[in-house]
């Protein structure tokens, strides 16, 4: 059989087209069929980034355990959108306890699947950034040092949305939140805070950690099925623009965040074992500032009393993701779809 | 109702002495209840433990206030704690040492007791030459058989075997019936002169 | 089979014959000896199929139960004191989701001033949490109440709490009965659960419920309580069939017939308090005893019926509301309705104070001659509190209360009781 190397770029819009691709390459969004485990009608606000990757991610996870999944959900606002009583969108059998303890619950339903012998049913946690970085990250972090069968998935809009956009321990720099006001001399959120979580999580050692972005389908979906060849604690950290709390148009949702993969302000990545074995190049460089102007929470660093100070400061820590992840270069590790644009 | 307490060192085995002088009653078709007094104390802090033994079901979880025997498994402990709070002078009181008991300094205090029933037991030398620790507490529970008669050597040695398994249950046993037999001798002495 | 052994080690051997699938620990006195043998139950492969999981915080013990338990699995843990009011979130949240799950709490104060020794303030903590909460008065009661909750809380779908006095009972060593595996498998049925999570049938569990529809949820968790009290007579009933001795059942009457004073606790201090009331019929007092098993839910209707006849009750607590008085009290008053019975507190037993029978006596000859106030602190050492009341007159910065308080007693170490 013949083959042609596929080129990913004539979209025009750096997306990969499915009708490229043979049947079987294509996105499991592309699939008619597809189990649709958060369904339509949810109350997510138009462009939400969150109903966007929770969807994406548990499609694939859907398909890579063959429907045999179960979902944990922590408090936030994909449990509430998703859940409005008597009313759901989950078509996966889901289960809500508490903002902090998704992780152990999720560890939770694994143990009873083992011991009813039920192991190939999977086990799915997700919740927001709060749930994960901050207040859910004790049991987070004890479910990974336990090693625990389950895929946690940190849906990352980098604050607290839920309760009205309050800084969380993965909010940026600089940026504008109702805890974190654009006032004073160094407005928005301070520089030198914050977790890496998916650094952390590949510190306890577990077997999987990846980084992604809702703006590149096939590469989170390919990551959600890798990490389903695991058994064992695993964590994926997508980046989901939250139009509401970033101030940014809905209808940009995709092009934010494939902004900030390419400004690398968001490097996306893969580690297994603790060792980063791949990550997606930037095809094309952009300056922060292109990912940075399209928020409003960002607002206060331009125009008339701008702060491009303060932009340099964060182009700089893009920059050294740039460098310390190799996002640059032109092979970069374990990267089979480096295929050049026409 | 006879009640005992023991008074010890954390890592001395005080608790288990009450422990185990509580299955022995219960081999024997008595009621028994052994408690320790709770403390989050370290090897070396001064520990209480008690034991409860009856002929009728025991319902009270109050501690030992008034006890018919005291178990001094520490003799450095005499003039630190109060030891013999709430100790009639029927009581019984074996303590831990190579003293005798009229050298241990409590002048006055024991006049009205029974002579007979105030002993100590080389336990800890005892538990050297059998075990090579200074482990006591079995020993004085063969000391406090022979002491009281509240309870057979025989089911104490069967409560030991029941804790400690094979060689160390058999050198626990085999210093408690040293100790025992030390007891006896000079309770005997004592109840000559 | 009657042995001499440990209340933990009767609890946690019991336990394991209720066939627990996933066990969930976390160290914290009084409850670390019923975790630590269940745990080597499980790792020796005796109690299988278990799951026992070593988790980071109380908070995530309850979590895993929680996962647990709506996956179809038996669930159980234990906890006490600091460790249940760091999971207390999971604790409602596991009463309101209606998860079986089998808890015991081994009944020890709370900090600040941090203390390990017994007294019900941890269980009071929760008392509205919708969970089950029955009182052991005997290790033997602890170890027949385990059958029965896991029992009742599967049948109802409600989470049961099983309140063993820390210390107390924990780490008595006394005659118990361990009930044979073939008699705890006859008496309790595998879990049938009335909700699970299963890809075959996908359901959401925990959706959000607006003011449309929140009072009628929480109503359902009220009538399933009063459920349980129809049915903790009838399994009482059903185990002393099966078991030959009677345990559990919502209430205890001891010489109450012809009482003139009767006097009502929870847990093991029952059994100093009818030593008590025996030595004070030997004086010609008519003094009889009350103890509640099931203290969530509260048996109005046998409350009432077994203190109609009384002139006083007297409720001894080893807990309280601070700036109110009795908490069980508060509930005597409700179930009895009666302008004419006098109801005194004594709160007693705080911070593992040993309640002796002589204070006890004491306070019921008060009682009888009318000289026991509405709420009395039993054995306070009312000199200590002037001290330092006076130091807090004097000055401003006087530090704090209960280092002082301990300056003022000097050795601990040398006092008995």
């Amino acid at each position: 059989m013949t083959s042609q190397p596929v080129r990913f770029y004539q979209v025009g819009s750096f997306a990969v087209g499915n009708r490229l691709f043979d049947k079987e390459n294509r996105t499991v969004q592309s699939d008619p069929h597809r189990s649709n485990s958060l369904d339509s009608g949810h109350r997510a606000c138009q462009g939400c980034g969150e109903a966007l990757g929770a969807r994406y991610a548990l499609d694939a996870a859907m398909r890579a355990t063959g429907g045999q999944l179960i979902a944990v959900n922590a408090t936030g606002c994909l449990e509430v959108f998703s859940t409005p009583y008597p009313e759901t969108s989950w078509r996966v059998a889901w289960l809500h306890s508490l903002f902090a303890n998704a992780p152990a619950v999720a560890t939770g339903v694994a143990a009873a699947l083992k011991v009813k012998g039920m192991q190939d049913v999977r086990v799915v946690g997700q919740a927001g950034d709060g749930g994960t970085v901050d207040i859910g990250f004790g049991c987070l972090s004890g479910m990974f040092e336990r090693n625990d069968d389950v895929l946690f998935i940190c849906y990352d809009n980098e604050a607290y949305m839920n309760t009205g956009v309050q800084r969380s321990g993965a909010t940026p720099p600089a940026a504008r939140t109702a805890t974190t006001e654009a006032v004073g001399a160094e407005p928005g959120n301070v520089f030198g805070q914050g977790k890496d979580l998916p650094r952390l999580a590949m510190a306890h050692g577990i077997d999987y950690v990846a980084t992604a972005t809702v703006a590149d389908l096939h590469d989170l979906e390919a990551k959600v099925e890798r990490a389903m060849q695991f058994h064992g604690a695993r964590y994926l950290h997508i980046l989901v623009p939250c139009p509401l709390g970033w101030g940014s148009a809905p209808n940009d949702t995709i092009r934010v965040a494939r902004l900030a993969a390419e400004s690398g302000i968001f490097p996306v990545f893969e580690a297994e074992h603790g060792e980063v074995t791949a990550v997606s190049p930037i095809r094309h460089r952009e300056p922060v500032e292109s990912y940075l102007s399209l928020q409003s929470r960002y607002a206060h660093l331009f125009g008339e009393h701008g702060r491009p100070d303060i932009v340099a400061r964060i182009q700089a820590i893009a920059d050294h993701n740039i460098s310390t992840y190799g996002l640059l270069e032109e092979q970069a590790v374990g990267t089979g779809s480096n295929e050049t644009s026409p | 109702m006879f009640q005992v307490r023991f008074h010890g060192r954390g890592g001395q085995g005080v608790v288990t002495a009450a422990e185990m002088l509580s299955v022995a009653a219960f081999t024997e078709g008595r009621y028994a209840q052994a408690f320790p007094s709770f403390g989050s104390e370290r090897m070396g802090a001064p520990v209480v433990s008690y034991c409860r033994i009856d002929d009728h079901p025991i319902r009270t979880r109050e501690p030992v206030m008034a006890p018919d025997a005291l178990i001094i498994q520490d003799v450095t402990l005499i003039h630190q704690v109060d030891l013999f709070a709430g100790l009639s002078s029927n009581g019984y009181v074996l303590v831990n040492t190579l003293q005798r008991f009229d050298e241990l300094g409590f002048g006055e205090f024991f006049s009205q007791f029974h002579r007979d029933r105030l002993l100590t037991c080389p336990a800890t030398e005892f538990a050297i030459e059998q075990l090579g620790r200074p482990l006591p507490n079995a020993a004085l529970l063969g000391g406090f058989a022979a002491l009281t008669g509240e309870i057979t050597l025989d089911a104490i040695d069967s409560a030991i075997r029941g804790r400690f398994s094979g060689a160390v249950g058999e050198r626990n046993v085999a210093a408690a019936t040293a100790a025992f037999r030390f007891a006896s001798l000079a309770k005997e002495e004592l109840t000559r002169a | 089979m009657l042995r001499q052994i440990e209340g933990s080690r009767a609890v946690a051997e019991t336990v394991a014959r209720c066939r627990p699938e996933v066990v969930c620990a976390y160290p914290i006195s009084p409850q670390t000896h019923i975790i630590e043998a269940i745990g080597a139950m499980v790792k020796s492969g005796q109690l299988s199929p278990c799951e026992f999981i070593n988790v980071e915080s109380e908070f995530a013990a309850m979590s895993v139960s929680i996962g647990a338990s709506a996956t179809g699995a038996r669930a159980y843990t234990a906890t006490a004191s600091q460790g249940l009011l760091f999971m207390i979130e999971a604790v409602y949240n596991a009463a309101g989701l209606g998860l079986p799950i089998v808890m015991t709490l081994a009944n020890r104060a709370i900090g600040a001033p941090i203390n390990i020794w017994n007294d019900h303030s941890d269980a009071m903590a929760v008392r509205d949490s919708g969970w089950i909460q029955l009182f052991a008065e005997t290790n033997q009661e602890a170890v027949d109440l385990h059958i029965q909750a896991f029992q009742l809380a599967e049948e109802l779908s409600l989470p049961v709490m099983v309140c063993m006095d820390g210390f107390i009972l924990t780490h008595a060593v006394e005659g118990i009965d361990v009930p044979d595996q073939s008699d705890v498998d006859a008496f309790l049925p595998p879990y049938e659960p009335r909700q699970v999570l299963d890809p075959s049938d996908p359901i959401s569990i925990g959706a959000m419920v607006g003011p449309e529809a929140f009072e009628e949820v929480r109503y359902l968790s009220h009538l399933r309580q009063l459920d349980a009290l129809e049915r903790i007579p009838v399994l009482a009933g059903e185990f002393t069939e099966s078991f030959g001795r009677e345990s559990g059942g919502l209430l205890h009457c001891y010489r109450t017939e012809d009482a003139e004073t009767i006097v009502v606790a929870l847990g093991s201090v029952l059994g100093t308090i009818k030593d008590a009331a025996d030595a004070r019929r030997a004086m010609g007092e008519r003094v009889g005893v009350v103890g509640i098993t099931s203290f969530r839910p509260f048996p109005h209707d046998a409350v009432r019926s077994a203190l109609s006849r009384a002139r006083r009750v007297v409720v001894v607590e080893k807990a309280f509301s601070v700036g109110f008085g009795g908490v069980l009290s508060t509930d005597i008053a409700m179930a009895t309705h009666d302008d004419d019975l006098t109801i005194h507190t004594v709160v007693a037993g705080l911070g593992g104070r040993a309640i002796t029978q002589h204070s006890l006596e004491g306070m019921l000859v008060d009682a009888t001659n009318g000289r026991l106030e509405r709420l009395t602190f039993l054995d306070l050492d009312h000199g200590i509190i002037e001290r330092e009341r006076d130091r807090m007159t004097a000055t401003r910065r006087s530090g704090p209360s209960a280092e002082n308080i301990l300056r003022d007693l000097g050795t601990v170490a040398s006092r008995i009781g």
